[in-house]
């Protein structure tokens, strides 16, 4: 594949603000208490055996009884492995095992971290980490109902809200990386199909319609037309004020109306069919962005007629 | 019911670095490739499959369509899973018998993943499909994971030596690939995570690929030498890591006994890490004598989203070269082999 | 459109704007276990499981459905999960339907569900990535500019938003599942309530929901022996058109046309207000009514507002619309299409309680998303086609 182009590239954190908020429901809650108040539970299935950690729910989806049993704090130690060098996102910052941890009294096993102690980062694993080491929970001072209420497990004597993020690089394409690097020079790009000749701002690289790459660039002007429009009364940050309108403007030239900010006009007078101009931003403030155009404005020229943009719409 | 065949198969050459290509860019040419080897520029049906946290938003399925040329409108739909479950879902809809042909894409840009350190965020992001109250919570991260099950794998009686050799041959097949990534020949390496080395783990790749299923005649129109889907099925393990055996994999050996996976002659596996491969193995009954990952595999490309489509792209590909008359090809679902689907193709 | 198939079970969460006294498991298995119980049978009855839901941004948790596999009863079953923006309820009643009329499976439990109250929706559907060449302002925002074609389009007094949302709001009062249950809803209400988007009042927009549904899909085998009467799939499509393309029709988008052309034609109904008895409608937006009379064939073009005014679409007209308040009352967004269909087959087999059509015998269970873009759909009856 041809790289050859400036690809645009920008970091990206996915991340709900503050932390989900999840419920967690009356098995997985008593659980979670009694974490917080230092006990391990189980609970009883139809069919006599104790899960831990809880769940509504045996593997096969019947109903648990809602029996709820004392578990451990003797544990034994599964399937392990030994994590030489933490990422970032894990519990300890120097090395330690992830740990299938079995309670005595418990049928099943949870996941968990095993603490074996204080090692250089890229350290070998330690010859007592073997399946069948017995452990028991490292129990935090101040605990608040999460499965970390439990700092580790360590041998014997041995041992939520959910802030959830995601970091990205993104790329933007050639298309998008071309028609912003236009923008950078004041210039609005788009491509026209060689199937329906249809041209479409900013460009795609190919033509939705046909499923054909498009290559053949096209300039068009910062004029345009609305062809319809809302009143946004909720307040946005990239809007100047509320209430504010977001239109589409059909560019000259054009065949697709691009969503835009329409601006310098009292929102009540804006009106289908309104001519109007990009309001650029000064030209040092420039970049490879659409906010190089603060928003479109009026021209002053007289409507366009409800039947020139009605196949817009 | 009908019978259904993979007739047109293609991939992009895989990269391990990202192109400046967005994920649409890099699906249009594998649906344009498609479209000129059937000659269809429409299909009775249209899935596909990928995953927004790839992407790093919401609906990264909506501009994929661009690439499709979607008018006039399509019968189309979408899994977050990889696509071999699109795949799955298009076989069902040929069943019903009254479409004769569909189109089947995934793709992913695992590149995109960035941590602020620089590094891939990958094995992390994958943290976030574990349960959200007991394991999400904790951090425990893909490679992590995987180790744990490879433990459990050789605790029960298998050899570290053995995960190596498939290491090996994996990269090798992986470089005689024109698709997939040209990965050295793994030499002395400190573990990742023990007992996995950093060649035991999927590089981070970007790609795309689509498939074209047809059924009976259309399918001996369109296409010389048909893979005809002989048995497909998948199924599901617990997800508490705590119910299962995780030396096994029970659902892969239910999937492979209902698709019938006997007798073949070429394997393709979604076996991301090596010691998959072993348990997949015994999962499916799949002895020496089976070619395993020809392709090189995952742990030569691996476009999440697309890894397990490709399998059954590749083992199809053996079929109409005339390699083989009989082979498998196997996706995967969820962490530690959670969910398998085993696709059976005779030609 | 292969074997028949049949709903044989029907179960719904109590739709709230928090359900903080459940799991997302639990969440999901109060809809699940309510539909096994309908139909009289439990997991280990069921053959495969297919789970809808919108994005994963919502919960934080990517594809949640490998987590749900032990709760739903999955293990060492087929299990797929669909995602098709706001149709997905609708793909996903569709995709299990598919494998009982592909002949794969006799009884399949399709679940589809949200929880928006893990985090917030506007959130969760623009998360503003870097490097875009425009903006869109939430789905009020993206509809409100269609909204107003139609209205200059058609002609259509401003009021008709307005009858829509209150009727709406009266069925609801009808359902117990229902999140908004607004006694006393007037049309003096609703004007009351500021204009978000204009022309799209507070009152005339759906609320952000946690909620599940279920149903049971049987083979005719599988439905001759459940306890309750059946609904038999008529008719069943999905249908997608590119989101921005040089002369689409966004306030009548062809997609939807073609998806009731091909469900009509499947269950053979050339007249469907004369044929249907009601209709279940993803109608998120009030607009939003008047604008699929028209794209769903139940009056000409520019008439849809006529029949909402007429009182054509209320409970007592000829071809009630959303009987059960429909998502202007209840939104989790992921289940809010199986909704609509799972109530159309709720209707016809005369099971719709307080809010049921009399003699209902042939329902339209819609569903749309992304840019009115994708679009699913089923026709179902008492009859066994």
């Amino acid at each position: 594949m041809n790289t050859q182009f400036d690809s645009l590239t920008a970091d990206h954190a996915l991340e709900f603000p503050g932390g989900y908020t999840r419920s967690v429901g009356p098995v997985i809650g008593r659980f979670l208490t009694e974490l917080r108040d230092g006990r391990l539970v189980g609970v009883r299935t139809a069919d006599g055996r104790v899960l831990f950690p809880p769940v509504e729910y045996d593997t096969d989806g019947t109903a648990v009884t809602g029996e709820f049993v004392d578990v451990g704090p003797e544990c034994v130690v599964g399937a392990y492995a030994w994590v030489p060098r933490p990422r970032p996102g894990h519990p300890l910052d120097r090395p330690f095992a992830w740990a299938l941890i079995t309670p005595d009294g418990a049928d099943t096993a949870m996941l968990h971290v095993l603490d074996l102690g204080v090692f250089e980062p890229g350290a070998k694993p330690p010859k007592t980490l073997r399946a069948g080491l017995r452990v028991r929970p490292k129990w935090r001072a101040e605990r608040t109902g999460t499965v970390g209420d439990i700092e580790a497990f360590r041998p014997d004597v041995t041992m939520i809200n959910a802030p959830v993020r995601a970091d990205y690089r993104l790329s933007a394409g050639r298309a998008l990386s071309r028609f912003l690097g236009g923008v950078a020079e004041g210039r609005l790009l788009g491509h026209r199909c060689r199937v329906c000749g249809k041209v479409y701002v900013p460009m795609k690289g190919m033509c939705p319609v046909d499923g054909v790459p498009t290559t053949e660039e096209v300039e068009v002007p910062d004029t345009g037309t609305v062809t319809t429009f809302a009143v946004n009364n909720i307040p946005d940050p990239r809007a100047p004020d509320v209430p504010f309108v977001s239109a589409y403007v059909l560019l000259d030239g054009s065949d697709i109306a691009m969503v835009a900010l329409v601006a310098g006009v009292p929102a009540d007078q804006v009106r289908m069919g309104m001519r109007v101009r990009a309001a650029w931003r000064p030209r040092e403030e420039w970049g490879q962005t659409m906010a190089n155009i603060k928003w479109f404005e009026p021209t002053g020229e007289p409507d366009v007629p409800f039947d020139d943009i009605k196949d817009y719409l | 019911m009908n019978d259904i065949a993979v007739v047109a198969f293609a991939q992009t050459e895989h990269r391990g670095e990202d192109s400046g290509l967005s994920e649409v860019e890099m699906l249009a040419p594998v649906i344009t490739e498609v479209k000129q080897s059937t000659g269809l520029s429409r299909f009775g049906f249209t899935c596909s499959g990928s995953l927004d946290y790839l992407a790093g938003a919401p609906f990264s399925f909506v501009s994929a369509l661009d690439a499709v040329g979607a008018w006039p409108p399509i019968s189309e739909s979408h899994v977050e899973m990889d696509a071999a479950w699109a795949l799955y879902e298009a076989w069902v809809r040929l069943r019903h018998g009254d479409i004769d042909t569909a189109l089947v894409y995934g793709f992913g840009k695992s590149t995109q993943v960035v941590r602020e350190d620089g590094e891939s965020g990958l094995p992390e992001l994958m943290t976030l499909q574990l349960d959200p109250y007991y394991l999400a919570p904790l951090g425990p991260d893909q490679t992590s994971l995987a180790a744990l099950q490879a433990r459990a794998y050789l605790d029960a009686g298998h050899k570290e030596d053995d995960l190596r050799a498939v290491a090996v041959r994996s990269r090798a097949a992986g470089r005689a690939n024109p698709y997939a990534l040209d990965l050295a020949e793994p030499g002395e390496e400190e573990y990742e995570v023990a007992p996995l080395r950093p060649s035991d783990c999927p590089p981070v790749t970007d790609g795309a690929a689509a498939i074209v299923l047809a059924t009976g005649d259309r399918a001996r129109e369109l296409c010389e030498r048909p893979a005809w889907i002989r048995g497909i099925d998948h199924r599901t393990d617990a997800h508490a890591f705590g119910a299962r055996d995780l030396a096994r994999s029970e659902s892969a050996a239910l999937a492979g006994e209902k698709a019938g996976a006997r007798d073949v002659e070429v394997a393709e596996l979604h076996a991301r890490f090596s010691h998959e491969e072993l348990i997949l193995r015994d999962a499916l009954g799949l002895g020496d004598d089976v070619r395993v990952n020809p392709s090189g595999g995952p742990l030569a490309a691996d476009p999440v989203m697309a890894t397990g489509l490709i399998r059954v792209g590749e083992a199809a590909a053996r079929i109409r070269s005339g390699e083989a008359g009989r082979v498998l090809a196997h996706a995967s679902h969820g962490p530690c082999l959670q969910s398998n689907l085993v696709c059976v193709m005779e030609a | 459109m292969g074997e028949a198939c049949a709903v044989i079970g029907v179960g719904q969460t109590e739709y709230r704007s928090r359900r903080q006294d459940v799991s997302m498991a639990g969440l999901v298995r109060e809809a699940a276990l309510r539909a096994l119980e309908d139909a009289g049978l439990t997991f280990g009855d069921i053959d495969a499981v297919v789970v809808g839901k919108a994005p994963d941004l919502f919960e934080g948790v990517m594809m949640p459905e490998s987590y749900l596999a032990d709760a739903l009863g999955a293990r060492g079953k087929p299990m797929m999960r669909v995602h098709t923006a706001g149709s997905v309820g609708g793909s996903t009643a569709l995709v299990a339907a598919g494998l009982v009329q592909g002949g794969v499976h006799d009884r399949v439990l399709v679940v589809a569900w949200e929880k928006q109250s893990e985090s917030n929706a506007t959130w969760a559907l623009s998360t503003h990535p870097p490097l875009t060449p425009s903006i869109v302002v939430g789905a009020g925002g993206y509809f409100a500019p269609h909204i107003r074609a139609y209205m200059r389009r058609t002609g259509a007094p401003a009021h008709i938003g307005t009858l829509v949302a209150v009727k709406d709001r009266r069925n609801a009062l009808k359902n117990p599942y229902a999140h908004l249950r607004i006694p006393g809803i007037s049309r003096e209400m609703v004007e009351s309530t500021p204009m978000l988007w204009e022309p799209i009042r507070y009152l005339e927009t759906c609320p952000s929901s946690d909620g599940a549904a279920a149903m049971v899909l049987a083979s005719a085998d599988a439905a001759r022996r459940a306890p309750n009467p059946p609904a038999w799939v008529h008719g069943g499509a999905m249908r997608s058109e590119p989101i921005f393309f040089a002369g689409r029709d966004t306030v009548n988008p062809r997609a939807g046309r073609d998806c009731a052309a091909d469900v009509y034609a499947q269950a053979g109904i050339t007249d469907p207000r004369g044929e249907l008895d009601c209709a279940e409608v993803y109608v998120p937006f009030s607009w939003y009514e008047p604008m699929w009379l028209e794209n769903l064939g139940f009056c000409g073009e520019g008439e849809g507002w006529k029949l909402t005014e007429a009182g054509a679409t209320a409970l007592d007209g000829d071809i009630p619309w959303n009987a059960s308040g429909g998502v202007l009352s209840s939104n989790p967004i992921g289940a809010s299409g199986l909704i609509r269909f799972a109530e159309a087959a709720q209707q016809v087999r005369g099971l719709a309680g307080e809010h049921q059509v009399d003699g209902a015998r042939r329902a339209l269970g819609h569903a749309y998303g992304g840019g009115a873009q994708f679009y699913a759909m089923w026709v179902v009856g008492s009859d066994r086609p």
